[in-house]
């Protein structure tokens, strides 16, 4: 009967049901899902980008277009001597390799979980720097062309945490990053513990955080 | 006046006003159910398949999506119409048409329920009941044929022109299959009339499933009838006049708009039209149990049941035909053919010989146990005859000059 055995083979599907009801229900993302970006500020309200460039130039695909200023003496933006003038990106380059979000030494650009926009013309597609820069209350602005639900803004930085600032991917131990307007100092995500009182406490930065890998996994890679 | 309009009471005591409007009325319920019907398939056939594939299917417009086919078709009805230059325009416009009307014609003889008491009348619950029967369903489907043809030569266009040459082949070659197929049912009723036929399987028990019913002592019939069916009807595996991935559209890539939609519109009716038509032949149309705690005469009894057993058994014929969207490929246009013309039409053919005799003897009185054996032996004798006939595999075939 081999040649009516396909007949089984559908009937056997009835009642298994694989996709979901999107967009009302979505499936978890992958816990360093790389979506749209963020331009992040800390928890007085100013801004973590102080214009270095990095990400421009660290960008394969060329997509950023980043112009620093000094900051104004009597209402500075960012902490620093410098701050992000001009911050574009064109998502129609984009490829979200996150070489932008290790690049950056202040944690300033990170990536979010956001990934439905469909933007009708091209203007819409480079994001200026009032679209990616997180509001008053640290959350991604939701532009019109884009679809997505309360909640899934929560995670914003998972990827910079998993990485920087060790550059190890399974990071254990003291948290190394900076607070963000509105959630403060994150907790470490999936693949990571938090810190425990009992462990002792590395220092992410030399590298010693290594767990016995062998040869690999060594943080600053001193070739 | 009886051989033209059939046996159906109604015009027994000639034809008067009354008798006119309950035709008319008749007539726009068929045309109505007809249409929600399609809806309704259309609908059932996405759903079951993306059952069968894991999905969810329609579920946006409407009740789990039972209105999507009605949006389709909203949406088709206010499409731009183009037609392409080199098209022939009054047949390009014509052809839909002359898919869709006998699309909606063949339905009429098709008995959905029994006899009913109409304003002081009796009539079937069909809209025709004609002599010549089911020459009537033969006579549509091979009209609508040329609704596909004449597209695909008015289109101007190479696909659809390619399309309708698979069809008329394709369609021609099935028909003789599915037209002998029909004589399997006919041997045993002795009536082209589809009211006779049902009423020939009318329900006496939970026997007359296999006593009465034609599809157990014409079931090689059956079987070729429900194959040349859906190729008669374009369906997959059978889809070759319009093979997406060979023809873009087949017949209608030129088509927009509604008059596109017409062409589908018919193509799903046809399907409605051959299932309903396997249910009258073979599976004693709306023949089935009455509700026993009911008066006989109780109007469930009279209109509601007839009319449940045929939905019944009609949807269960139309979940196969999804059933064998969803699992079989397309066919290859040799395979196709090969199919059609190297054994179905043979074993069509033997099949109505073997009954013929059965049945003969039968009324003759003869002994069963000599005539079927050797109405066998015989088809059998033929059968081998044909097959050393067959060209084999790899040998050249002897021109013909």
């Amino acid at each position: 009967m081999g040649r009516f055995s396909g007949f089984g083979i559908t009937i056997r599907q009835v009642g298994k049901v694989v996709t979901g009801n999107y967009p009302e229900e979505k499936r978890p993302k992958p816990a360093r899902f790389h979506g749209r970006h963020v331009l992040n500020r800390y928890e007085d309200g100013m801004e973590k980008c102080i214009g270095c460039e990095l990400c421009a130039g660290v960008c394969p695909a060329r997509c950023i277009y980043v112009r620093g200023a000094d900051n104004p003496a009597d209402a500075p933006v960012s902490p620093g001597e410098r701050y992000g003038f001009v911050y574009e990106i064109n998502y129609l380059r984009c490829i979200h390799c996150d070489l932008c979000v290790e690049a950056c030494p202040t944690e300033a650009i990170t990536e979010t979980k956001l990934f439905e926009f469909s933007f009708t013309n091209r203007s819409d597609a480079i994001y200026t720097k009032s679209e990616l820069l997180v509001d008053d209350a640290g959350r991604a602005r939701r532009q019109p062309w884009e679809l997505w639900l309360g909640g899934e803004d929560d995670e914003a930085s998972a990827w910079m945490r998993a990485t920087a600032p060790s550059g190890q991917a399974a990071f254990e131990g003291r948290v190394g990053w900076s607070g963000e307007l509105g959630f403060g100092v994150r907790a470490p995500e999936q693949g990571q513990t938090a810190p425990s009182p009992l462990a002792p406490e590395v220092d992410p930065a030399d590298g010693s955080g290594d767990h016995g890998h062998g040869d690999h996994g060594h943080g600053s890679g001193g070739h | 006046m009886i051989p033209l309009l059939g046996a159906d009471p109604l015009f027994r005591n000639g034809i008067d006003g009354t008798v006119v409007l309950i035709v008319i009325v008749k007539t726009i319920i068929v045309f109505t159910v007809l249409l929600v019907a399609v809806m309704f398939y259309v609908w059932f056939m996405r759903k079951v398949i993306a059952d069968m594939q894991n999905r969810i299917g329609p579920q946006r417009a409407g009740p789990f999506g039972v209105l999507q086919t009605l949006a389709d078709g909203i949406k088709l009805f206010f499409k731009e119409q183009s037609s392409p230059e080199c098209a022939d325009p009054p047949v390009f416009r014509l052809a839909p048409y002359l898919a869709i009307i006998p699309a909606f014609m063949a339905f009429a003889i098709v008995p959905i329920g029994g006899l009913v008491p109409v304003a002081g009348r009796e009539t079937y619950l069909q809209l025709a009941d004609p002599g010549i029967g089911v020459l009537w369903l033969l006579m549509m489907s091979g009209i609508g044929l040329y609704g596909v043809m004449l597209a695909g030569w008015a289109s101007g266009s190479k696909y659809p022109l390619l399309g309708s040459v698979r069809a008329s082949a394709q369609l021609l070659s099935y028909e003789a299959a599915l037209g002998l197929a029909v004589v399997g049912v006919l041997v045993h009723s002795g009536s082209l009339s589809t009211r006779t036929i049902v009423d020939q399987q009318a329900w006496t028990g939970l026997g007359s499933i296999v006593s009465q019913w034609y599809w157990l002592p014409a079931i090689g019939a059956f079987v070729i009838f429900c194959i040349s069916a859906i190729a008669e009807t374009n369906h997959p595996p059978f889809d070759l006049v319009e093979a997406e991935q060979e023809l873009v559209g087949g017949f209608h890539t030129e088509y927009t708009g509604i008059r596109f939609a017409i062409f589908f519109l018919a193509e799903f009716m046809n399907v409605i039209t051959m299932s309903a038509i396997a249910v009258t032949l073979f599976l004693g149309g709306p023949a089935g149990p009455a509700l026993g705690f009911l008066a006989a005469d109780s109007w469930v009894n009279v209109w509601v049941m007839p009319v449940f057993w045929f939905t019944v058994k009609l949807l269960v014929l139309l979940y196969a035909t999804v059933w064998i969207r969803a699992t079989l490929p397309r066919l290859r246009y040799d395979q196709l053919m090969a199919l059609g013309w190297k054994y179905l039409i043979e074993l069509a053919f033997l099949w109505a010989m073997v009954s013929g005799v059965v049945v003969v003897g039968a009324r003759e009185g003869w002994n069963r146990w000599v005539t079927v054996p050797a109405a066998v032996a015989g088809a059998g004798v033929v059968l081998a005859v044909l097959w050393a006939c067959l060209p084999r595999r790899g040998e050249p075939v002897e021109e013909i000059r």
